[in-house]
């Protein structure tokens, strides 16, 4: 992991730290050697942190005065959000942080995909974010659930029903995940278990997904590999440190924006209606973030087949790193991967507006077609495209391009060789 | 860089947009009207409330719970602030089962300020049976229950018309051009001078249908006024802050030949 050993200056601290190395932990990740070129789309790994951090606080307290009671759970939520002092700024944070986390683990996979950070050697960091990805919808989906409303509880039908498509034991399966033969308080009671206990997987693989990154180091914009520390790197702390604090605050500034002047407009109004299993929705929909995987669901006939579809839409992901078959990671010199990326986002875009629209007609005709594009994408597009795209030059280092632009490959073999003999 | 902020605006907006093109049923444009707690001070119309109170409590309340307000919320503070003695004289208006007491027995009182709003019916199934099968939604948050808010109630409460050539309506059933399917159980609620202000206000349909929103909106948000007052700080201070940080951020990245 490092690059140079550390001795603590006490004598105290070296005592500790022989015997747990936390000190050499925290030298580590301050001097941890990042590319000076990153750019702001890089901030969201710590913006990310945040949210996860935010919403494991605010959810302790709102846990306090919450009830997992199929009768006694919405009117919980409202004496929160009456009685509780700041119980609806807590309850307003953690509802928005939940959209929060997810624009922001958006923005942090589109980073990604844009600059092949998922490539060799970063396999295992980007595997470990989807299955974050996985286990945060599954948390978003069950802490909907959880006030008892409308769309939670005709939400958690629709899911738990998803699972009855598996041949021969689907039926078998929706029970024991309802404790019963419909969504009720059994229901309600197991989900909140596991809406307390998934935050803290994630914890968990956050902290080797950040392990993960620390063996090979940041990708970087530029997307070649670069030496470490060097001329191209600059010590985590301060300089990546005050950068993502800068973007973290203006992160906060939307967050704040949205729980102080539009707490409910990325919810469903009908989820403050309670939970009634005699009256259903007009449109049962999803919160906005799952809206891609929803389109997808739906724009297949069969229901089996849809559950497939949506799983493989995800765990499709994972296999990225070798559908990918480029050797150059950053778009910014893929010509043509370029425009399939910007495609793909606005495939991706289309699918959350039809996913929002009802399953007919011809929203059910555009979703279809993005849907085929989606899977084709990856499928057909990234595996043809490594073979037959010509790339364009990639610089010898990061500080090629950030100092002048036109490539200085004199100046750069200058550069290595003062370095070894420095060495 | 430039290219890929649009990016993250649109991103934004688009979810925004998302969210409020979720139903693709057209519902014709509300009546406007102006409301003092929106915008980044909105605040309560205090008389406002009071005069709400009183529709809901003389019209609504006949057929309408409000079972998670308390008599006491009238009294706090972002609420229509009715004075302590004035919110205790409204709940002793009121009559509540309490008990069982020291023998056992359930007993009728005059109800306190920590007690909550009384219910029009014991149960659901009461008061669907007086109203002819459809259920009166619970009135504490109905406003955030509705697309539109504060915006479709006022509408509603005056959108009630006779109904267009060529609609059938069954018995105890009102044309309304605002409501989900344009049918709705309730007879028109109000209509002017149906109630008399005690300050003086004078009662028109719009007046009213515009103060009992505002009673609405406020018991579906109580927190409202805080709500706003600490947004603004927040975030004026995070902006002061991120100001401090940026220039920070300069000052220390100026030591390396990189922009920031």
């Amino acid at each position: 992991m490092s690059d140079h050993e550390y001795t603590p200056s006490s004598k105290f601290g070296k005592w500790f730290n022989d015997r747990l190395p936390l000190l050499t932990l925290a030298n580590h990740l301050t001097d941890y050697p990042t590319p000076k070129n990153l750019n702001y789309w890089w901030t969201f790994g710590g913006i990310l942190t945040f949210c996860l951090i935010t919403q494991i606080v605010t959810g302790l307290v709102l846990a306090m005065h919450y009830i997992a009671h199929a009768d006694m759970a919405f009117s919980s939520v409202e004496h929160i959000m009456r009685d509780v002092n700041y119980g609806w700024l807590l309850r307003y944070v953690h509802a928005n942080g939940a959209s929060m986390f997810f624009l922001a683990v958006y923005i942090h996979i589109f980073r990604s995909l844009f600059y092949g950070s998922y490539k060799s050697p970063r396999e295992i960091i980007w595997i470990l974010g989807i299955i974050i990805y996985l286990l945060m919808m599954a948390a978003a989906f069950m802490g909907y659930v959880l006030p008892w409303g409308q769309m939670s509880f005709w939400g958690a039908t629709v899911i738990t029903n998803l699972f009855s498509a598996i041949p021969l034991v689907g039926e078998s399966i929706t029970t024991w995940l309802w404790g019963g033969y419909s969504v009720d308080n059994p229901t309600l009671t197991r989900f909140f278990t596991l809406h307390y206990l998934i935050p803290f997987l994630i914890l968990g693989l956050v902290v080797l997904h950040i392990w993960a990154l620390h063996v090979p180091g940041n990708n970087n914009p530029v997307g070649i590999d670069i030496k470490k520390p060097s001329k191209d790197t600059v010590p985590f702390h301060p300089y990546i440190v005050i950068k993502d604090a800068f973007a973290l605050l203006m992160f906060c500034i939307v967050f704040a924006m949205f729980v102080f002047y539009q707490p409910n407009i990325l919810g469903h109004a009908d989820n403050y209606i309670e939970a009634d299993p005699l009256v259903t929705p007009a449109h049962i929909v999803p919160e906005w973030y799952l809206l891609p995987f929803y389109a997808i669901l739906r724009s297949v006939p069969d229901k089996l087949m849809g559950v497939v579809a949506m799983l493989s839409a995800i765990l499709i992901l994972a296999a990225l790193p070798w559908l990918d078959t480029s050797k150059v990671r950053s778009a910014v010199f893929r010509p043509l991967f370029r425009q399939f990326y910007w495609i793909l986002v606005a495939d991706v875009l289309i699918l959350g507006y039809v996913g929002a629209m009802p399953a007919e007609g011809l929203y059910l005709l555009i979703a279809r077609v993005a849907t085929a594009y989606y899977f084709a994408h990856f499928l057909i597009i990234l595996p043809i495209l490594g073979w037959k795209e010509k790339t364009t030059p990639l610089p010898l280092s990061i500080t090629e391009p950030v100092l002048g632009g036109s490539p200085n490959l004199a100046a750069a073999r200058s550069d290595e060789r003062i370095e070894k003999t420095i060495k | 860089m430039s290219k890929l902020k649009n990016i993250f605006f649109v991103l934004i907006f688009s979810i925004i947009a998302l969210n409020s093109s979720n139903s693709a049923e057209k519902s014709p444009a509300f009546l406007e009207t102006k409301w003092t707690f929106k915008g980044l001070f909105g605040k309560f119309d205090r008389a406002s409330l009071q005069r709400g109170y009183q529709v809901y409590t003389e019209v609504c309340a006949s057929c309408h719970s409000m079972k998670y307000l308390t008599y006491r919320n009238l009294a706090e503070t972002g609420g229509p602030e009715f004075s302590q003695a004035e919110a205790k004289a409204i709940a002793a208006s009121f009559e509540v089962t309490d008990g069982p007491n020291s023998t056992g027995e359930m007993f009728v009182r005059p109800a306190k300020l920590s007690d909550k709003f009384v219910m029009p019916y014991a149960n659901e199934q009461e008061a669907k049976a007086a109203n002819g099968g459809a259920y009166p939604p619970d009135m504490s948050v109905l406003v955030k229950a509705r697309k539109g808010g504060a915006d479709y109630i006022y509408s509603l409460l005056l959108g009630y018309s006779e109904p267009p050539e060529g609609v059938e309506l069954d018995d105890g059933v009102y044309y309304n051009k605002y409501m989900y399917g344009n049918k709705i159980k309730m007879p028109a609620p109000l209509s002017d001078d149906l109630v008399e202000y005690t300050d003086g206000t004078k009662a028109t349909a719009e007046q009213m249908s515009k103060d009992v929103t505002n009673f609405l909106m406020w018991s579906a948000e109580p927190h409202l006024e805080q709500r706003h007052k600490t947004g603004f700080r927040v975030i004026a201070y995070l902006i002061i802050l991120t100001v401090l940080v940026y220039f920070t951020m300069k000052k220390i990245w100026s030591r390396v030949e990189s922009k920031v």
